[in-house]
């Protein structure tokens, strides 16, 4: 930790005393009147894209341009989690969701002029799966996927070779959004840079300059909108120039300058800026699994239950929201941020106590030792975080948790590296615990994560109790079914401290006076179809 | 003469498989490689099982033995091929080329700045009778060098942009979008310049040619520009090689502040990425940039000095 932190808490303290009036998530400070069609929104993003095909890229900067041009055959409500009609007007599924039968709405066509049918949704869901691991997200998506049928032109049938609950979910995300067929006459990689992009969506793809900017028009005649959006019809702006300004400090300079309309990945030193004046913030915590300490229970001094119990409650979440991030910011209540369907409230279990958590140390058999690090049978109480610096206050973050946790006698070692090393490393079994999140709007990513048969971050041993609830949820559609098995699986993850849940990653976008309602979708992204601007 | 050229010319085409050689091992022996690091950056988290990792490094082709990956890659890259970004898709050459232009005109713009202010500030300073002057002058290039370029980038966009508003603090849109970071890019260049184009001035004026020239009655600035200038510019000439790699690293930081597209941005991108096939293009381009530099320095050398050219004749 710098040692200027007190001189970091006293501005974030002022900011948090501005904030704690007015800035709820979603809520927009200004009301300029009606919304008024036509304008241009200009609008800073962090980093560059590099791929636009929402079916390919798996980065916010991609989504937030795929999000606008291909529409989905369901939306989800972001306040509910429920799963609402888009391009489906209504949907069955089978007892064990291993099929799913969507009825398609009528009228809708591609930005080419072809029809949106039970065929176009056929090829691009095999488009999706063709992709293979080009397709990351997808590749979750559709892990079990086996095909779709037409059933008639307005019907398509899509089946699973094993329980798919969140497919439903899945089938809301631009990720799954539809192309057009032309669409894979172009190769993956054309389609990357625009060439090929053709979807039903509100915006159209215009042009894409690396590192520079991306723009999109408004699609004439647009008339099949979720029903979840505010109006009906085409969107308001004529056009989105998404500008790539790497710089935080430039990226808020421009906005405050009135350069650029709106700005993401605001950072917390920043928000204050942008309360009052006709400024404003909209902010979501990311749904899906908060930023946290997984644990891998097969290294170490993490193979004691004790140990990774004591660090669940040696952690001050609090602290670490109100000192190195801002008020926007939520400490986790569990392994689920609270924006995911089916959340369980664990904040109990996850109160900071470290005197608990040296109590279960000595239990434990660790003993302090001459530099207050506990040791026992001469082993050290320490373990490694690996984390690659891809959100930009990781490193103070962990810091502070490195401090928090030397309080109880736990020496946490910060091991940065490149994402490439991250993934390897974890592949090789050469981590004790790991920095990261995910973003997913449903609870399906529990097992996507610590499932033996998926991802297994933990290493835990096959057929342990957390894998029979994770199989549980995944085989129903129902969130009343599905409640129970979530909440067990959270309850079991936290109390086992497979993971130290620290805090939600929330998106904060400003807004300069000009620019309104711009929205996030259940997933956090952007939803640009009922923005607009005045003053142009 | 022409032997000089064709022995030049042999080293250049050595350099360039130098380079490709080195980057193509160093980039081997990194550990992960761009397919992990696009796995992996997906969500800051995906988690993968081993299968689909192998999968995919099969579907990229990444998991020839080295010897295949270099046979494969060196030939294609004589064809100006250097393979497939795997980030964003497109042709590494067709990457590298496109983010050369606006990469050319902020260095370009950069280096005649440099020029004008290191050159100005290296002669204006040993020309001047006024001692403070010549130490107030001759004391810029040490500050110059000092001054982090990303600092310099965010002050200028500070009062230039958001407080005086005159100027765009980013994009690469038309010429007023040059200035600012052609001045960033020239503050630490023209700093190199002027050190060395002083010390060479100082050094040449000591020279005893000096007064013989000015015992047969040449004015002051006859002597200072006509003269001690000539002979002075050829250490500042060398050292336009090692000012270009300043250049292309100080485009790096230029093009994050200023939000531009560029070589800097494509290289940082592709470095973090471990986008080999870009990282390559780019350290061969660079490769080139440097040979074909020195070589023009190396033939302008004869037309400066009488000695050199008649050195080359014998070669």
């Amino acid at each position: 930790m710098p040692p200027s932190l007190p001189a970091k808490i006293l501005p974030l303290a002022a900011a948090a005393a501005l904030l704690a009036s007015g800035c709820s998530s979603g809520a927009t400070t200004t009301d300029a009147g009606p919304p008024r069609p036509g304008g241009t929104l200009t609008i800073a993003v962090g980093s560059n894209p590099d791929c636009l095909d929402p079916q390919q890229t798996g980065t916010n900067a991609a989504l937030n341009v795929g999000r606008q041009l291909v529409d989905s055959l369901t939306d989800q409500d972001p306040a509910t989690g429920e799963i609402k009609p888009w391009l489906a007007e209504r949907w069955e599924s089978n007892a064990d969701s291993t099929s799913f039968t969507f009825h398609l709405r009528s009228g809708a066509t591609f930005a080419d002029g072809t029809p949106l049918d039970a065929a176009a949704v056929k090829t691009s869901f095999d488009g999706v799966k063709a992709l293979g691991t080009k397709s990351l997200l997808g590749l979750g998506y559709l892990v079990a996927y086996r095909g779709a049928t037409v059933v008639d032109p307005r019907t398509v049938r899509i089946d699973f070779t094993a329980p798919s609950a969140q497919f439903l979910q899945a089938s809301s995300t631009m990720s799954l959004g539809i192309l057009a067929p032309a669409a894979y006459r172009k190769t993956p990689e054309q389609r990357c840079q625009g060439d090929g992009l053709i979807g039903s969506g509100p915006f159209v793809f215009d042009s894409f300059k690396q590192n520079a900017d991306i723009v999109i028009t408004k699609r004439k005649g647009y008339a099949w909108g979720s029903s979840l959006w505010r109006h009906q019809g085409e969107a308001y702006l004529d056009r989105i120039d998404y500008k790539i300004v790497p710089e935080p400090g430039v990226r808020t300079g421009s906005v405050l300058s009135g350069q650029i309309g709106a700005t993401t990945e605001v950072q917390p030193v920043d928000e204050a800026q942008f309360q009052g004046n006709g400024f404003s913030e909209q902010t979501r915590p990311n749904p899906g699994i908060v930023f946290n300490l997984h644990a891998n229970v097969t290294r170490g001094v993490l193979t004691d239950d004790n140990v990774r119990q004591a660090l669940v409650n040696g952690v001050n979440r609090q602290e670490v929201v109100d000192t190195v991030l801002s008020p926007n910011y939520k400490p986790a209540t569990s392994i689920l941020a609270s924006t995911t369907p089916l959340h369980a409230d664990l904040s109990a279990q996850l109160a900071y106590d470290p005197a608990g958590a040296a109590r279960l140390l000595d239990t434990g058999g660790w003993v302090p030792g001459a530099d207050g690090i506990r040791t026992r049978n001469g082993q050290r109480l320490t373990a490694t975080v690996v984390y690659a610096p891809l959100f930009n206050q990781s490193q103070s973050v962990l810091e502070l948790i490195q401090q928090q946790l030397r309080r109880i006698g736990f020496d946490l070692v910060l091991e940065p590296h490149p994402n490439a090393e991250v993934l390897q490393i974890q592949q090789a079994n050469g981590y004790d615990l790991l920095w990261y999140n995910v973003t997913r709007a449903d609870p399906d990513i529990l097992r996507n994560n610590f499932s033996t048969k998926a991802g297994n971050r933990s290493r835990l041993q096959p057929g342990n109790p957390l894998d029979a609830v994770l199989d549980a949820q995944a085989a129903t559609v129902d969130p009343a079914a599905r409640q129970q098995p979530v909440t067990e699986a959270q309850r079991l993850i936290v109390a086992n401290g497979y993971a130290i849940p620290v805090f939600e990653l929330t998106q904060v976008v400003a807004l300069g006076p000009d620019a309104h309602a711009v929205n996030f979708e259940a997933s956090s992204r952007l939803q640009l179809f009922d923005t607009w601007v005045s003053g142009s | 003469m022409r032997r000089y050229l064709l022995r030049r010319a042999g080293q250049a085409v050595l350099v360039l498989w130098a380079a490709f050689t080195v980057s193509f091992v160093i980039l081997y022996l990194l550990p992960g490689d761009a397919v992990l690091a696009k796995l992996g950056g997906a969500d800051a988290g995906t988690a993968l099982t081993a299968e689909q990792v192998a999968r995919a490094q099969a579907e990229y082709g990444v998991d020839d033995p080295w010897p295949v990956q270099y046979g494969k890659r060196l030939l294609a890259a004589l064809h100006g091929d250097f393979g497939t970004s795997v980030t964003t898709g497109d042709s590494a050459t067709h990457m590298v080329l496109t983010a050369l232009p606006p990469t050319l005109a902020v260095a370009g713009l950069g280096l005649v700045l440099a020029i004008l202010f290191g050159g100005g500030a290296a002669l204006a300073g040993t020309y001047t009778r006024h001692r403070w002057l010549g130490t107030l002058l001759q004391s810029l290039p040490p500050l110059g060098i000092s001054l982090p370029v990303f600092w310099v980038g965010l002050v200028l966009i500070q009062i230039f942009s958001f407080q005086l508003r005159v100027l765009p603090a980013l994009g690469n849109h038309g010429p007023e979008s040059l200035i600012l970071p052609a001045i960033t890019l020239a503050l630490p260049t023209g700093a190199v310049i002027g050190q060395v184009l002083a010390k060479s001035l100082r050094t040449q004026l000591a020279e005893p040619y000096v007064e013989i020239v000015r015992a047969r009655g040449a004015g002051r600035a006859t002597v200072h520009f006509g003269h001690v200038l000539r002979n002075a510019a050829i250490p500042a000439l060398t050292m336009l090689g090692v000012v270009t790699g300043q250049l292309l690293a100080g485009s790096v930081v230029t093009e994050t502040v200023f939000s531009r597209d560029g070589v800097g941005r494509v290289t940082t991108a592709a470095v973090n990425a471990q986008d080999v096939p870009v990282v390559q293009a780019v350290i061969v381009l660079a490769a080139f940039c440097f040979v074909v530099i020195n070589l023009a320095v190396d033939l302008l050398y004869p037309l400066l000095d009488p000695r050199v050219r008649r050195e080359a004749a014998h070669v």
